[in-house]
Formats: C-alpha cells, structure tokens, sequence
C-alpha cells in the first residue's frame, strides 16, 4: 500500500475508534448503552487481543503455550503500577493529569508500553529455556511460570496482594482496547504474510524440514514467543485498568489461560479470523446464558460445556480450520502463468532419453 | 583454514558414527570435487541415508570431520549448514504438509529474504517487494519443475512423483552449492525416473551445483553418475566410475545379499 493511503486508512481507523469510543463511554444526545453491554464490549476487545496474540505461538508456530495469563499478569501489573505510581508524574511533563486528555493519551502509552516490555522479558526468559527443547516443555514451563507470577504477586504489598491492585486507575477506554485489538490483527496478519510466518509455519509442519531449508527454529519460535507474550501484557494493561476491574491474582490464573485457549480452538487453530470470532462467542455466550440464572441456577454452565462439545463435533477444527475471512474468498484464485522465457527443465521428454540403458535391476 | 585440495567441495575424513551398539557409518572418507555427480550407493540399511543426516547436522559424527566448502562443518546446526549451502531431499518425503506448493518453495527461500521482522510487521515497501521477487523466484523454480499449474493445491494432494519434485525444487530454493537426493526416484514409474535423470542433470549443469546421489535404481545411478562410492553395514566398499563399479566384486557380492 502507498504511504498515503497507508496514513489515511490509520487515521480513518482512529476517527471510527474515537467514535465508537464517545458513543459506548458517553452516548450521543440521549442514548446511553446499558453499562453491563459496554462491560461486555470491553471484554470482548481485550480477549480478541489475547487470543490472536495466542495464536501467534499456538496456532502459527504450533507451540503449545497455557501461561497466556501469566503474560498478562506481568504486563498488566507492570502497566499499572506505572500509571498508580509515576502516572501523575508522566501526565505533569505533558501539563496534564493521567485521567484526562493529552495527559491520559501519554500515561495510557507509556503505561501499555511498559506492560509489554515487562511481559516480553518475561517471556524471553521461559521461551529460551524451554523452546530449544522438543515435545511439551513448554507446556509445562508456561504453566509453572503462571503459578509462580500469581504467588510473586500475591507477595508483594505495593500491587495489592491478595486484594488485588485496586489503586488501579480506569484509564482504559473503548478507544484503547480496539485501537490495540486492531493492532494485534494487524501485525500477526503481516507475520503471517512474510518469511517469518512461513518459517513459523514451517516449524509448526515439520522442525527437521525447516532447519534443512536454513530456518533456526528456536530463534523463530522464541521470537514468536516473546511478541505473543508481549500483546498479551498490553491486554493485561488493558484489563487492569479497566474501571471497576481491579487486577486480581485470582482472575488471573491458570482457568484464564486455558479460557484462551478454548478460544483458539473454538475459532479454528492458525486463523486470525477465528480467534477474533472465538474470543467474541466465548466472551457473549457465557453472558448470555445468564438469563438461565434465576430458574436454573448452575444450568448455565452445562450449557455453555454442550455447546462447546456440540461445535467440536461438528467442527472439530474450530469455526474457521485454517481459514481466514479475506478479499480473496470472493475472488477467484489466479494461478500465475509461468514467465515467459522460463527455461523448463527435460521433463516433458519422458521415454526419450537416450543414454542409461543398461539394465541392472533396481536394486 | 581451507581444505587441502582446492576443487574439493565436500571432503568427509574418516567420519563413523554410532547409534548406542550399532556403527552405522564407519570411517568414511568421501572426496566430492565441485561440479560432480556423485552417487552414494549401498544394500538397505548400508548407511547411506545417516551419511546425509551427518552432513546436513541431523547428526554429528562420532568421530571424524566434515568440510564443505572450505569450512570445518563441526558443532554447526542444520540451519547453519544450510546457510553455508548444503540442501537436501528426504527419502521419505518431509514437505510442510499444510502448505501449498507454492508456499513449500517460498519457505525455503527463508536465507535470501532480509527476514526484517519490522519491516513485515509495518508492511514496508520493501517488504513487499521481496514478497513479489521471493514468489516469483518460487514460481520460476515449479516451471521448471512442470509443477506451476499446481502452484495454489495443497502441497501433500499431489501424487508421489510430483512430491519429490516439489521436494527437489524447495531444495534449490535455498540457493544451494551441494545437493543431496536421497532416493528422488523411489516411488516413480520407468518414463518418470527416466525424465528424474535428464532433469538432476540439467539442473547440475544449469545451477552449477554439485550433487550427491543416493539410489536404489541403478539405471539412475549408473546412468548420470560421473563418480560412484559404495557402502555396505556402513563400510566404504568401492569408488569409481560407474562401469569399475559394475564390474567391481565387492559390489557384486554385496547387492547378491551376502551377510
Ligand atoms: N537414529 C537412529 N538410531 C538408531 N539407529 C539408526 C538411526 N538412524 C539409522 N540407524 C541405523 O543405522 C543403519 C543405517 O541406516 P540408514 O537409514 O542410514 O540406511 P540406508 O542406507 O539409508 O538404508 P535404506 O536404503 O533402507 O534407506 C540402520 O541399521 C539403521 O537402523
Ligand atoms: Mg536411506
């Protein structure tokens, strides 16, 4: 894309944001949205945030990684004690205060950027050990690495322990959460699209392969890693400071990890599309089974486990399998003509070569 | 420090290997001067495929020493020796099984691309230049292959012969110096493996590579082998040219299954 129409769809991008932001946060003229749906909305954005950065090592690099809450404790608690603890101080070189304006532009930046810094090392420090191994490693490092952020928190006073971080400031927004979801799609979807992804594809299909046709997988897959790890800090920043949603050790366990992953799995393993539909069905349906509540209480679960059984036989590679919704789904697929001038080589000459005729069998 | 007889490319000293009880290669020495045609022969089990694990770093030898290129190959990853432009095919067909044809050639041009991340996450215009050049540089080496019309089908919906000609032509997409064919006629009828031994040679001669050769047909090998090397339980049995090969005891006597 030219730079200019590059530049111009950014910024219609943003205007939608901003307004999508104004009539969710503060309505127009007398409309208000219920805030329990603009909760919801919220949700929505920050988990489309998390599984498609998710599936970047577990769908595109076929690693199997269950600490995705881990990352997001890391960013998330890191993002905010930034805001909590220097906030008015970073607002103050701007003349301004973290919760409104240009100040809250520069605090929710900056604040992001930390989380995803913090998250990032942490997972540069559990991919490098654990992905130059084969097998399930990683598995079973990223689960420990969830458990033992969620124990460090629990011991540290400044970030609230067991309370939870509730000197949290909600300086999340509509605008923020989207303009960071619409992110996380853009750059898995270019990974995807360049040497990197294929080399992650690769290394997902066949490690042996990859490394004969010069890909170093364990750099490939640690980097993978640590981006992944990374968006899913900037989701955690998202979420912590999010109003009325004080970082909690407990929300932030190992169920939260595995509720990714399901999405993942629901929306088709690989596909950005599906994940972004995976994380919007599995953060909707559990509330919309809430109506069952009152009637039925704890009906509302088994519900929620059939339907997941249900898609899982009729689907069971998810909405989407491998799948992305794109342009070229109602074009039709254009086989390139070979170059003109391509010299071919003799294989249309079949049976005519001359010279191999003797016959010793094949051994 | 460079090897000790320049036109050398491929120069294995006395290389054995070991799996715990079993030698599998044994002192193996093997001379393989630019430009050749090398086969790599030998009875089921002699060796042959875990000489190529040993060359391209799948395995590291048990003793010995390999040099390609000038260069001292010990300690080096796969990837690395892929780097330095060792390529390979594998006997039983290793392609990335959910990707297209297309996509299998484009992948394993992965050491001429930047690899700028960055510049694939901005979407740079040079990234998207190197895309357009890296897929039309895949679609150059599938016409040569005969295998462009398929470029967009799944890369394992294709039928056994073609797979082992996508196979030979992600090889050359890592732009290599030696190439390393492990059985690419296992699996193909007469007129295809006829067709198989015009096409390694023309592309021997158009890429200017150096090849090693591991078959069962000896029709193939006999037929576009300058130099033949022949092992058997890992042992080094003859070297030659064809026709001394053909009329070498040793290698009767091996292929009538004695031991
Ligand atoms: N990773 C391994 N572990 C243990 N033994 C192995 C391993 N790889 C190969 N071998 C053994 O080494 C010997 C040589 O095997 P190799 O595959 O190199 O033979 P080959 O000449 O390629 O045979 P074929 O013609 O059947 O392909 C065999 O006895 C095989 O079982
Ligand atoms: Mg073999």
């Amino acid at each position: 894309m030219p730079i200019g129409r590059k530049l111009l769809t950014i910024a219609i991008v943003l205007a939608a944001l901003a307004a999508m932001n104004q009539i969710i946060e503060y309505g127009v003229g007398d409309f208000r949205i219920n805030p329990y749906y603009a909760r919801i909305i919220s949700l929505v954005g920050i988990n489309i945030t998390l599984a498609v950065s998710l599936n970047l090592i577990n769908g595109l690099a076929g690693q199997f990684s269950i600490g995705h809450a881990g990352f997001m404790a890391v960013g998330g608690y890191a993002a905010t004690y930034l805001t909590v603890y220097h906030g008015a101080a970073i607002a103050a070189t701007v003349g301004g205060t973290p919760m409104q304006g240009v100040g809250s532009l520069v605090v929710m930046t900056a604040s992001l950027v930390t989380g995803a810094v913090a998250a990032g090392l942490a997972g540069l420090v559990v991919g490098i050990p654990s992905l130059r191994l084969k097998g399930d490693y990683l598995a079973i490092v990223t689960l420990g690495f969830g458990e033992i952020i969620r124990v460090i928190i629990l011991n540290i006073p400044a970030v609230g322990g067991a309370t939870g971080f509730t000197a949290a400031l909600p300086i999340t927004n509509i605008f923020w959460i989207y303009a960071v979801a619409v992110l996380t799609i853009v750059i898995v979807r270019n990974i995807t699209q360049s040497t990197f992804g294929r080399a992650l594809g690769a290394i997902r299909s066949d490690e042996i392969a990859a490394e004969a046709m010069g890909v170093a997988t364990t750099r490939y897959k640690v980097l993978a890693f640590v981006i992944s790890a990374a968006l899913a800090g900037v989701a955690g920043g998202l979420w912590g400071q999010l109003f009325a949603n004080p970082l909690n050790p407990q929300n932030l366990n190992f169920v939260k990890s595995i509720e990714v992953i399901v999405m993942i799995v629901l929306g088709g393993i690989g596909s950005i599309t599906g994940a972004v539909l995976g994380a919007t069905t599995l953060t909707i349906l559990p509330e919309a089974l809430r109506t069952f509540d009152q009637q039925f209480p704890g009906l509302r679960m088994v519900l929620y486990a059939l339907l997941l059984i249900l898609l899982m036989i009729f689907r069971p590679d998810g909405i989407m399998g491998r799948r992305e919704l794109s342009l070229a789904w109602f074009r039709r697929r254009g086989g390139g003509p070979g170059q003109p001038g391509t010299r071919v080589a003799p294989l249309a000459t079949a049976g005519t070569a001359t010279r191999s005729t003797r016959d010793e069998g094949d051994g | 420090m460079a090897s000790p007889v320049s036109s050398v490319l491929l120069d294995v000293r006395e290389v054995t290997r070991r799996f715990g009880g079993l030698t599998a290669v044994k002192h193996l020495n093997l001379q393989v001067a630019a430009g050749t045609l090398y086969g790599l022969i030998g009875p089921n089990g002699a060796g042959k495929t875990t000489v190529f694990n040993l060359l391209t770093g799948v395995y590291a030898p048990s003793e010995g020493d390999i040099w390609f290129d000038g260069r001292r190959m010990h300690g080096q990853r796969p990837w690395q020796i892929a780097t330095h432009g060792i390529a390979r095919t594998f006997q039983n067909i290793r392609l990335f099984a959910d990707m297209t044809v297309l996509e299998n050639v484009m992948t394993a041009q992965h050491l001429r691309t930047s690899q700028m991340i960055g510049d694939a996450i901005i979407g740079s215009r040079r990234h998207h230049r190197e895309e357009r050049e890296t897929r039309d540089r895949a679609r150059h080496l599938l016409a040569i292959f005969g295998l462009e019309a398929l470029a967009d089908e799944p890369a394992t919906s294709l039928p056994y012969g073609s797979q082992r000609r996508l196979e030979i032509a992600r090889a050359l997409a890592t732009s290599p110096k030696l190439l390393l064919l492990d059985e690419p006629a296992a699996g193909m009828n007469p007129q295809e493996s006829v067709a198989l031994m015009d096409t390694i040679r023309w592309i021997r001669d158009e890429f200017s590579l150096t090849i090693l050769l591991v078959e069962h047909n000896m029709k193939v090998v006999m037929g576009i082998c300058e130099t033949i090397h022949v092992i058997d339980h890992g042992e080094s049995i003859a070297t030659g040219s064809p026709a001394d090969i053909q009329a070498n005891p040793r290698v009767i006597e091996a292929y009538l299954g004695v031991g």
